[in-house]
């Protein structure tokens, strides 16, 4: 699995399955300003994708996002499924992340000890 | 930051946030002959004035609102100055802004490039549309990728599928481990991807 070739390969394989992916995809997004890097915002982007890697997710769509301002509170790491409120966790590291795609990407439960905001849009 | 690949995301972060839709990454590490690590990126965002070029790597002038600038240009100079190197933008209003930072590659103070894979990796996935090219080069060595080399492979296979992450994270880190293949550093850092 490392070369050009095998991701055609890759290509081919996955086409047969990929017409059952939902439409409907949960966004995850990660605060990549200065105040998240220097926070570890890298890390915990790393393990959202082993995550989503190790899982088998196919229904995610992963973002990044600069400084809104809440610098003190990074990690910034928001969660938006389908026709529910933004839900931003604050302080997230990567050791979090599990229990975040486990509980409230998969499950629908938020992990509310670490939840700093709601935005109903 | 301990790491020039930290600083690559936030720099990418800012020609992100300067409304480019091209970025070219490129890391020069020039070991044999001119001991140089230079990392250069060139977007075509909205650009500076020369006004604000020159006043971006002071702290203290921060547009706050956008934080299109604040602590990551200046600690960029800052390393770069350890090092007997320097920071150099050169900006054009409308067209897009390059940012290269130079450092000398065996100086002591160096900050290890660290995981430069996880942050190419982090820069396709979440940002699929932005038109990013990366080229690395140590001596002669050369290993380069763009985003729209992946798309094209892919079609609407999308990058966050699970079995292209981890091709991607292979690809990534075996390439940049050849990259380094029979090479003796001068500086502190053995191995530049631990």
């Amino acid at each position: 699995m490392k070369t050009i070739e095998d991701l055609k390969r890759l290509r081919e394989q996955v086409q047969a399955d990929s017409r059952v992916r939902n439409e409907s995809s949960k966004q995850i997004i990660v605060g990549m300003g200065t105040c998240g890097i220097a926070a570890g915002a890298r890390d915990v982007m790393s393990a959202i994708l082993d995550e989503i890697a190790k899982r088998k997710l196919e229904d995610i769509t992963v973002r990044q996002t600069g400084c809104i301002g809440m610098c003190e509170k990074e990690v910034l790491v928001d969660i938006i499924l389908p026709g529910e409120p933004r839900i931003t966790y604050g302080r997230v590291t990567a050791a979090d992340i599990p229990k975040i795609m486990v509980e409230h990407v998969i499950n629908g439960r938020l992990v509310k000890e670490m939840v700093v905001g709601k935005i109903t849009e | 930051m301990r790491e020039l690949s930290l600083h690559i995301l936030d720099l990418v972060q800012n020609s992100i946030e300067a409304g480019a839709s091209k970025i070219a990454l490129q890391i020069v590490e020039d070991i044999q002959v001119m001991d140089t690590f230079l990392i250069r990126i060139t977007d075509n965002g909205r650009g500076m004035d020369e006004a604000t070029c020159k006043s971006v790597i002071d702290p203290f002038v921060t547009t706050r609102t956008t934080r299109r600038v604040g602590l990551g240009l200046p600690l960029i100079h800052m390393s770069t100055q350890r090092c007997n190197g320097h920071l150099t933008i050169t900006s054009t209003l409308g067209s897009g802004t390059v940012v290269e930072a130079l450092y000398q590659h065996s100086h002591w103070d160096r900050p290890p490039l660290g995981n430069i894979g996880e942050t190419i990796k982090s820069i396709m996935i979440a940002n699929p549309e932005l038109y990013f090219t990366y080229c690395h080069t140590v001596d002669q060595a050369v290993f380069s990728l763009a985003t729209q080399e992946l798309i094209e492979i892919l079609g609407d296979l999308p990058l966050t599928h699970p079995d292209v992450l981890i091709w991607l994270h292979n690809y990534l880190s075996s390439n940049e481990m050849n990259l380094y293949k029979n090479k003796n550093l001068r500086g502190g850092v053995q191995n530049e991807n631990n």
